[in-house]
């Protein structure tokens, strides 16, 4: 038998140069995934005087949880804000559905899908898919809230 | 890289590869053939039964090699449930068990077995009393793991074998977790059958062994040659069972050594993330614990953000148990504690080992402290 190695799994050369492939999720989810789940566009809140409308959904015991806040100006998204508690795959679509939704008309805004939110962030893993839902769905709720709430005035 | 997960799965030691490799190249007879080639093989796979027993206080014809901890959690169930049936259908496990165990169970039920899962107290172990409350006269089968993969919260089976004692109950012990970081004795366990794995202790996938004491009957659940003496079928995976034999004794040599300080690198590591990161919990912190692992909730951040945002730091560690990962499953060890959803969300665990520096654990405390403090700033709870 052998003398007893140092053998840390890592610190063999060996290991350096394969470290790319050890980077699973850098394959798992792809670079603009990564991007958008560690520098999310649009984090934020709104006062409730700020904000036009506002929309919680999900259920943070279930895994996930958004906050979103719109302001809208002259039938126009003109600023986003949102909160998230969930897993990479809701930060990523939540902060995609809010850059894509920013500057839009309300109507076009309400007709975005979760695949338009998937296809410009060039796909998910499909277990995640259901993540993506959380984002539009959000934005058709604050685009109500705010329908609602300029009725009532 | 800097590897925490080492409850999932570890490194091949070297000098274990070195001692099964020759057993799958020049040494590859099969132990059943007549000439000494087979005979080499056939000698080899007798000292790995005898030195593995010898670990665990056993007898080297009380030790069955499987495939691994999977199969000898499978064995042990099936085994004894189908044996034992005619005396009652009646089977009693925890909550907090392998799912090698509970879906065992969860199969047995529709085979028509009725089984109570106990669940576990919040500080991580099950109650003595409330596994023998669970206990009726048609009980045939108690099965109760060492210690938890999540956790590492060590459970009372010693105790619950000497309330057994009188009874003419099976009890099986998952140790998979436990072999070769703490003290692993069957008799001083008391139990009949006890499962064990090669992969957690530095040795080869692939490999398990169930101990089972004479007295227990047992049926085999894989029919053919009539190889460990009849009851586990299968030519012989003699380079992985003499790896996992080997590896076995090595944890357990080091163990006195190594065990105190992964506890300690380990206490430090929940000190520090305790007290730099707030709205941190410990699981299981009050009771006997693996030295190695630490399972904290961070709360207000979901646990596979943490792992991502780690992993790109090349830090790896696990949400629970790393069959849920990849799905939104909750831990159901946590589940069972009684620990709210919304906690158990944010529950990640770091399971330490060999290779682990102190260095490793102050990165890796750094790292978390601007993770978290990331996350919850994002966060909408």
């Amino acid at each position: 038998m052998s003398d007893e190695p140092k053998d840390k799994p890592t610190d063999s050369a060996e290991a350096e140069e394969t470290a790319d492939a050890a980077h699973g999720p850098l394959l798992f989810y792809n670079d603009t995934v990564i991007d958008h789940f560690t520098q999310p566009r649009n984090v934020g809140e709104m006062s409730d005087e700020e904000a036009d409308g506002v929309a919680v959904v999900g259920d943070p015991t279930c895994g996930d949880q958004m906050k979103l806040w719109i302001k809208v100006r002259d039938g126009v998204i003109a600023d986003i804000k949102f909160k998230s508690f969930g897993c990479p795959g809701a930060i990523a679509t939540s902060s995609m559905a809010t850059e894509l939704a920013k500057g839009r008309r309300l109507e076009e805004a309400a007709r975005l899908t979760d695949d338009d939110v998937v296809e410009a962030l060039g796909g998910i893993p499909e277990h995640k898919k259901h993540c993506s839902l959380m984002g539009t769905t959000a934005l058709r709720h604050a685009i109500y809230d705010f329908l609602v709430k300029r009725e009532q005035r | 890289m800097i590897y925490l997960d080492h409850n999932a799965t570890t490194p091949m030691r070297a000098e274990v590869f070195e001692t099964l490799r020759p057993f799958l190249q020049e040494r590859f007879g099969n132990p059943s053939s007549f000439y000494g080639l087979a005979r080499q093989a056939r000698a080899a796979l007798a000292d790995a039964r005898r030195n593995l027993a010898a670990l665990i206080g056993a007898q080297p014809e009380e030790i069955i090699f499987t495939s691994g901890g999977t199969e000898a959690d499978n064995l042990a169930l099936r085994g004894t449930a189908r044996m034992l049936k005619g005396r009652g259908r009646h089977i009693v496990t925890t909550a907090i068990e392998h799912h090698a165990v509970l879906r065992t169970c969860r199969d047995l039920e529709q085979e028509g077995f009725t089984v109570t899962y106990v669940p576990a107290r919040s500080d991580g172990q099950v109650a003595v009393q409330d596994v023998l409350e669970a206990v009726r006269t048609d009980t045939i089968l108690v099965s109760v793991m060492l210690a938890n993969n999540e956790t590492g919260v060590i459970q009372p089976v010693a105790a619950i074998a000497a309330g057994l004692r009188e009874r003419d109950i099976a009890l099986h012990c998952d140790a998979v977790q436990a072999l070769g970081k703490i003290p692993l004795d069957v008799n001083a366990l008391g139990v009949s059958l006890l499962a064990l794995s090669g992969h957690k202790v530095y040795g080869p996938k692939g490999a398990g062994a169930l101990y089972v004491r004479p007295d227990t009957p047992l049926a085999p659940i894989l029919t053919g040659g009539s190889q460990e003496s009849g009851r586990r079928a299968g030519t012989e995976n003699v380079a992985a069972w003499v790896g996992f034999a080997t590896a076995a004794g090595l944890a357990c040599r080091d163990m006195e050594t190594e065990g105190p300080r992964l506890k300690t690198l380990r206490d430090r590591f929940e000190a520090l993330v305790t007290a730099r990161i707030p709205r941190t919990v410990v699981h299981g912190a009050s009771s006997p614990r693996l030295p190695n692992t630490a399972h904290i909730s961070f709360a207000n951040v979901e646990s596979e953000s943490v792992l991502l945002h780690l992993d790109l730091r090349g830090i790896c560690a696990s949400a629970g148990s790393a069959c849920t990962t990849g799905s939104p499953e909750p831990s159901h060890v946590l589940a069972a504690m009684g620990i709210p959803a919304l906690e158990a969300q944010s529950a990640l665990r770091f399971s330490l080992g060999r290779g682990t520096t102190a260095e490793d654990m102050s990165a890796t405390a750094a790292a978390l402290a601007d993770i978290i403090d990331r996350l919850r700033a994002i966060s909408s709870c």
